[in-house]
């Protein structure tokens, strides 16, 4: 490792490392790939350290190696003795300086910008129409509650492109952690009175992954969600879309009018809203039909539905659903027959026409 | 008080001589297998752990075995794997470094030993008793509060018997390197090791406690209806939060500082020169210990303490970068100039700093506040913390036991069979550790038991998986060594590397009363000073005279036994009250125990002159 060999090679290294950090991932997960406000804040961040980190590095390592080859026992030299250094007051100095000026660089901007994300009040200008949403993390899904606009859901979270949505976040349970790596960083949501706030950004329209950060239990790794960001003017029609929803309206197939009724017989009511209903102790089904994924992380099927519905237990377990309606583990809660018909209704659920696909 | 001092052959006489043994060397050797043993069990639930996640969606073991497995891996790792093997070191080294004949409290010296022992395996018992704690070594509440079973019932009482013992341990080394020292062994002359073992004790006094108070604050809520940690009766969860980080912090501490020592040690030794900046050293150890305190809440930067919190936490986790670099930069100019002796100890420590600096990168990256915004509660996380723990305390271990294997057995480990065990464990950690990093980045959280196909984690495991089946094979090389060395027990001298501190100026194994006349310490490295200015041997510091030694004692075993079936009595009466009677009768065990340690006169008993002079002709 001496001479030109040694610095291509530490420059090759560090070379091949930007190019690993700059593009690994799938860019709707990866927090390597910034698709928003806070996510860019926090990766020049990250760079900056990974700078200073390769600095301090590559000396420690060219001092590393060094002395490693130098200095090694020779041969036929065993009975030498080496000078006895007491030590030396300028290099330690050194040692000791230096990285605290370093660390000055790197602290500088860290304090500024965890101010700068902790900044939850919405700009003066625009303090009228900024969009707040009440976000409660449960085991093991996602409630959303658009602050005065009378919009509830769950799971798939719809946000408007270009500016800040702020979240107001608490957890009905054990804690959990609100975390959209390739948008922002991660939040924990406190269950009782311990409110925390964040803003999401989305620079550009896309269905970006949320995971739940926090362990939560059982089915902690199954806790996904999605967050859509649309353009504005879509993200208003939503917005009608769901207000205007109609609670009443009679499904068009009969088996999927017959699946209404038994969601009213089996007393899936009792938990899950359908349209705006703070009161809801389950996830919110207002447009399930257009959900991006079944419970987070099942492709949207009505095979994977019927597959849920029967067998809860089986596709998230330690979840709330479990023998909520009369099952044991070993029988069959719903006949196939009603599984089917209960998918049809719920899948034919679609009151917006902005999907999941309007956000690609 | 009785004189005569007799050896008794046997199994059952050696058993029991191990059971009642005050003897800190002997100690030593319990401390080793407990912790060996430990070690291996929390190795075993690592594998599965990996091998769960060798590919996504993976059903090899189910999601609440998973959560139970990464709980007592954790757990298991820290205090009962990585903390009584640190005592093996403590108990092997102090008090032969300082000059002393013993430490300062042979009995409290075994008692905490057996807490710590009864502590794990109470632990343990939960895996056959209904499943084992599962929410996370960390236990947040209100999921530890609320998780059913008796799990985490184990856990707490598990622990709180366990940290018993280990706080007891850390004030006993804390008064023996105060007062134990020999004669010239002044502050600035003890060797690195027994300066961090100084710094952990302190650590210890301070740290356990809050984990004490934490533990009892969370029996009381699961055993006995409370809800300290319950936010809808008017409690709050975030005070756990704080309690066990206030423990949790220092703990990381209290595991690396002593191998920070061990490490000096080894490189002035096996580099023929004396430590570069020793008060350096020492101050920056100091230093580091006391910085650990100041930044428990860095654990907590997404809870939402807020910016100011989170800035003050992140600039106070940056300063300790500076003394850790001070340490990194003395040991690479201790070697430079030196005669470099590349032993499998030296191998260790020298893997062991470009390892342990990684993980300080990732530790500065870590404080900055925002930035953690991203890593917290990734496999980043999970990537830097096991650069330091593997890196510094894990390395440290196979290099310290390798290093004291001869003082503590009379046997040297095979050299060649260590660097055959050494290859394969550290590739295989880079291997396993290092992608980790990118894992948390690319946006996998930890404690995942699952993760989803196409989100670009699948090559990222594989690969870390791969690498955990090479530190595997390392660790099995690394037992089979040490088993053919048992069988061959070929001896050697009492200083088989050429060292320069005292525990190495006597035989090994040392006799059971270390020294026959107190060292005179004449230096920083005392045998060194010894061998390049005298003859070789330490002065004694008295003229040769009756040795006083405190007796065997069962007790200690009694008074933890009794804790340990207590402990049972408190779980169950959960379930059915009878089991108070199990609680109330562990109890009276460890109460009548006490009773009877202190009302018994102990004046243990005199090895006579004769005898030492004996004793000396025949070594």
């Amino acid at each position: 490792m001496k001479g030109w060999m040694g610095k291509s090679r530490i420059l090759l290294l560090f070379s091949s490392l930007m190019l690993f950090l700059a593009g690994c991932g799938d860019p709707q997960l990866s927090a390597l790939q910034p698709k928003g406000e806070g996510a860019d804040v926090i990766y020049d961040l990250m760079m900056l350290s990974v700078i200073i980190m390769v600095f301090v590095g590559v000396v420690v390592m060219a001092i590393y190696f060094f002395v490693l080859i130098r200095f090694r026992q020779k041969k036929d030299h065993e009975d030498y003795i080496p000078k006895q250094v007491e030590g030396n007051k300028f290099l330690e100095l050194l040692w000791t300086v230096v990285p605290i000026i370093l660390l000055v660089v790197l602290a500088v901007p860290t304090v500024q910008k965890t101010f700068m994300l902790a900044d939850t009040t919405p700009a003066e200008d625009k303090k009228e129409d900024a969009i707040t949403i009440e976000v409660t993390g449960k085991q093991y899904w996602w409630h959303y509650n658009y602050k005065g606009q009378e919009v509830q859901t769950s799971q798939d979270l719809y946000i408007p492109t270009g500016e800040r949505v702020y979240l107001k976040l608490t957890a009905g349970d054990v804690i959990h952690s609100f975390w959209v790596p390739s948008v922002s960083g991660k939040m924990d949501t406190n269950p009782g009175k311990n409110e925390n706030e964040m803003f999401l950004h989305a620079y550009e329209e896309g269905v970006y992954y949320g995971k739940c950060a926090e362990f939560c239990g059982p089915s902690h790794s199954l806790m996904d969600f999605k967050v859509i960001a649309v353009s504005p003017e879509e993200f208003d029609q939503w917005a009608e879309d769901m207000k205007n929803v109609n609670t009443d309206a009679t499904p068009e197939s009969q088996s999927a009018q017959e699946g209404k009724e038994l969601f009213k017989n089996k007393n899936c009511i009792a938990c899950h809203a359908i349209g705006s209903s703070p009161a809801a102790v389950g996830p919110n089904l207002t447009a399930f039909g257009d959900r991006v994924q079944i419970a987070g992380i099942l492709d949207n099927n009505k095979e994977n539905l019927i597959q849920w519905l029967q067998h809860p237990e089986e596709v998230k377990p330690g979840n709330k659903m479990t023998g909520k309606y009369g099952n044991t583990e070993a029988e069959v809660p719903l006949t196939d027959d009603e599984a089917s018909k209960i998918a049809d209704y719920l899948l034919q659920l679609k009151p917006s026409e902005i999907t999941p696909e309007d956000a690609q | 008080m009785s004189t005569a001092y007799a050896q008794k052959n046997g199994f059952f006489a050696g058993l029991w001589d191990y059971l009642t043994t005050v003897d800190h060397k002997k100690i030593a050797i319990l401390y080793l297998i407990a912790g060996g043993f430990f070690f291996l069990v929390g190795g075993i639930e690592a594998m599965l752990i990996r091998i769960q996640l060798i590919q996504p969606d993976n059903e090899f073991v189910s999601a609440g075995l998973y959560n139970q497995l990464l709980t007592m891996h954790g757990t298991t790792m820290i205090f009962l794997a990585a903390m009584p093997l640190i005592f093996t070191l403590m108990n092997i080294a102090v008090p032969l470094q300082i000059g002393a004949r013993d430490v300062a409290f042979p009995f409290l010296n075994s008692l905490g030993f057996w807490l710590f022992f009864f502590g794990g395996v109470l632990l343990n018992c939960s895996w056959f008793m209904g499943g084992a704690p599962d929410a996370g070594w960390t236990a947040y509440a209100p999921l530890s509060t609320t998780s059913p079973g008796h799990g985490v019932d184990f856990y707490v009482m598990g622990l709180q018997i366990s940290g018993a013992g280990t706080l007891i341990g850390g004030i006993n080394f804390l008064v023996t390197i105060i007062n134990m020292r020999a004669p010239g062994m002044t502050y600035m002359r003890m060797p690195l090791f027994t300066w961090s073992s100084l710094v952990t004790s302190v650590l210890i006094l301070f740290a356990f406690p809050a984990l004490t108070v934490g533990l009892f604050l969370m029996m009381f809520d699961r055993l006995f209806g409370a809800n300290f940690f319950d936010p809808s009766m008017g409690g709050n969860h975030v005070i756990w939060e704080h309690l066990f980080w206030i423990f949790g912090h220092p703990e990381v501490y209290i595991l690396v500082l002593p191998l920070f020592g061990l490490f000096s040690d080894i490189i002035s030794t096996f580099s023929k020169k004396r430590l570069f900046g020793y008060s350096a050293m020492v101050f920056a150890t100091v230093l580091i210990g006391f910085l650990g305190f100041m930044v428990w809440a860095h654990h907590m930067f997404t809870t939402g303490l807020g910016p100011v919190a989170n800035s003050i936490f992140a600039i106070a986790t940056m300063a300790i970068a500076v003394p850790t670099g001070i340490k990194i930069f003395n040991w690479l100019f201790t070697m430079w100039g030196g005669s470099i002796r590349m032993t499998v100890p030296m191998l260790w420590t020298v893997a062991f700093i470009p390892s342990f600096t990684l993980g300080g990168f990732g530790g500065v990256m870590l404080a900055a506040a925002a930035a953690d915004y991203q890593y917290h509660d990734t496999y980043f996380v999970v990537a830097h913390f096991h650069y330091v723990i593997v890196g510094g305390v894990v390395f440290g271990l196979f290099a310290g036991l390798t290093y004291w294997w001869p003082k503590m057995f009379g046997t040297m480990l095979n050299e060649k069979m260590g660097k055959l065990a050494f290859w394969p464990f550290f590739v295989g950690f880079h291997l396993t550790f290092f992608i980790q990093h990118f894992l948390g980045l690319m946006g996998m959280p930890r404690r995942y038991w699952k993760f989803q196909p196409d989100q670009g984690l699948e090559i990222g495991n594989l690969v870390s998986t791969l690498g955990a089946f090479l530190m595997a094979i390392g660790t099995i090389i690394f037992l089979i060594n040490v088993v053919m060395t048992t069988m061959k027990g070929e001896k050697v001298s009492g200083d088989p590397w050429d060292a320069r501190t005292l525990e190495w100026s006597i035989p090994s194994p040392p006799p059971f009363y270390n020294f026959t006349q107190t060292p005179l310490v004449r230096g920083l490295d005392a045998l060194w000073v010894e061998k390049r200015h005298g003859n070789g041997k330490m002065t004694p510091a008295e003229p040769l005279g009756d040795i006083h030694m405190p007796n065997n004692s069962f007790i200690p075993f009694m008074m933890s036994l009794g804790l340990f079936i207590a402990g049972f009595g408190f779980i169950y009466q959960v379930d059915d009250s009878s089991f108070l009677i199990l609680a109330i009768a562990g109890m009276a065990i460890t109460l009548l125990s006490m009773f009877v340690r202190s009302v018994k006169d102990d004046l243990g008993y005199h090895i006579h002159k004769e005898d030492l002079e004996k004793g000396a002709g025949s070594e």
